[in-house]
């Protein structure tokens, strides 16, 4: 009960506070603007509430993105992260490049990346996968790594097979913290699909957020952002609600 | 049950060494089928070593082992089964798919292991505890789920690396009597592994006392009374008392 009150009280507050700056002015006379372009909560909402069908259109242009760019991560990142736990050769030649993935400026590379596969998803997917490749194959790696090896004794004088250590007793152990990298994956995931619509894209709420700006719509961006960010939110809790179903010895 | 009496083990001229330190000093055992052997020796003088070679989980330096008349890694893999001195049980099963392991490591469908530990969990005093995840037993139901999982295997030799060093002393005396009972039940051929004397004299038919490293055998006692039906009786015993003096002085003498 604590754990949900304590944050929905700050957050009500956030918003009362808000509402009253806006109401008062305070906001727009600070930064000499017209008030329309400092929206109120109550102002986003109702943008929120008019623009639905349009929010709905393109969050599901964006969220496909995001799904399919963090389902290539994971199929990308557990393979790559098992092929590394198994040959250490590999992992020792590939790990800083792994590293390395993760120091490319996605924003540098999204317009390349547009230039390659064109304006349709093929490239939004790629920018989140890469985005959430890191995380997911560096913490499933780690999982793999912190099994016990008395364990694998155990089960190597049990007539376990190479596969069947792998799938009894080192997957399992990995999966707590494959779970933490899919976890960080949906957060960033977002931001690579907004920044790879900014990139060229004719939909998507980050292509939204974007043609906005020509029409000074902020109420409308305002309720981009939102819908953006309930939805990162909605993946978390996902991941979260399907670790507690798969791990279930914690 | 197969009432096999040639040499289940046999470890001749065994020398190991980690690096530059060597541990294990030409050394010799030999066992017989259902021959329960006990290994005593200082801590750090390579009783574990020895159980991981014998198991064929490493490669021996120089010398032979032989288990059932195969002496590669391989083949002594094929014949042992180990217990581990923590249990590792694995968290994400159930006792019953712990205790199963081996079954479905051969290929044996869930239900059909579960049937066959099943049996084995009444036989045991584990009845009720089948569903329960490891979390949930005490340290002394834990090494009994351990030691099942390792008689499962079906193994001609078990290696015990000192199965109830974890325990407390009640847990741990109550723990022997019921090892006792399993082998006197269900006869195999073990090497046990422990620093407890009495453990060794009580549980096993002979004693090899391990010098400090490099380990050879200093001395081999035979245990009057192994596995006793009342382990009280047994261990207070004057010819008891006598052997496990003997051990002691055995393993001072080796430690120097």
């Amino acid at each position: 009960m604590r754990r949900w009150l304590l944050p929905a009280v700050l957050i009500a507050l956030l918003l009362g506070l808000w509402q009253l700056a806006c109401s008062l002015g305070v906001i727009a006379d600070a930064l000499d603007l017209e008030s329309y372009l400092v929206p109120s909560p109550t102002e986003i909402a109702g943008s929120i509430w008019e623009n639905r069908g349009l929010l709905a259109e393109n969050a599901w242009v964006t969220l496909r993105e995001i799904l399919l760019g963090v389902a290539a991560a994971i199929v990308v990142g557990v393979g790559f992260a098992v092929l590394m736990h198994r040959w250490r050769v590999l992992r020792d030649a590939a790990y800083p490049l792994v590293v390395a993935s993760q120091t490319i400026p996605i924003v540098v590379i999204s317009p390349i990346l547009v230039v390659w596969f064109g304006y349709g998803i093929a490239p939004k997917v790629v920018i989140v996968a890469l985005i959430c490749f890191f995380p997911i194959t560096v913490n499933a790696l780690d999982g793999l790594r912190s099994v016990d090896p008395e364990a694998v004794k155990m089960m190597r004088t049990l007539g376990a097979s190479r596969w069947q250590q792998f799938r009894r007793v080192e997957a399992p152990a990995a999966l707590p913290s494959l779970f933490t990298g899919v976890k960080i994956a949906v957060v960033v995931a977002p931001i690579g699909a907004v920044f790879a619509e900014w990139s060229g894209s004719s939909s998507g709420l980050g292509h939204l957020i974007q043609s906005d700006t020509a029409y000074y719509l902020v109420d409308r961006q305002f309720a981009s952002v939102a819908v953006l960010s309930a939805l990162a939110l909605a993946l978390i809790g996902l991941t979260a609600l399907a670790e507690r179903r798969v791990v279930t010895w914690r | 049950m197969r009432q096999d009496t040639r040499v289940k083990l046999e470890i001749t001229g065994l020398t190991h060494s980690y690096g530059d330190v060597r541990t294990l000093d030409s050394l010799a055992l030999a066992g017989e089928a259902h021959e329960v052997i006990g290994l005593v020796g200082p801590s750090g003088c390579g009783k574990s070593t020895l159980l991981e070679l014998i198991c064929g989980l490493q490669e021996p330096t120089g010398g032979t082992i032989s288990v059932e008349g195969g002496s590669t890694s391989e083949e002594r893999l094929r014949s042992c089964a180990f217990m581990p001195q923590r249990d590792l049980l694995l968290p994400w099963y159930s006792a019953i798919d712990n205790a199963a392991l081996a079954l479905r490591n051969r290929g044996m469908k869930r239900t059909e292991a579960r049937a066959a530990a099943a049996e084995l969990f009444s036989r045991f005093g584990l009845s009720g505890f089948e569903r329960s995840r490891p979390s949930e037993l005490s340290g002394g139901m834990r090494q009994r789920v351990a030691f099942l999982r390792t008689l499962i295997a079906g193994k001609p030799v078990l290696a015990l690396d000192e199965p109830f060093a974890s325990l407390d002393a009640i847990t741990r005396a109550e723990m022997q009597a019921w090892l006792a009972a399993a082998l006197r039940t269900d006869p195999r051929t073990a090497v046990l592994v422990t620093h407890d004397v009495e453990e060794a004299l009580y549980l096993c038919d002979r004693v090899a006392v391990m010098s400090a490293r490099p380990a050879r055998i200093v001395a081999e006692l035979s245990a009057p009374h192994p596995r006793a039906e009342d382990r009280d009786t047994a261990v207070t015993d004057p010819e008891f008392v006598a052997a496990r003096e003997a051990a002691l002085h055995a393993l001072r003498e080796g430690s120097r």
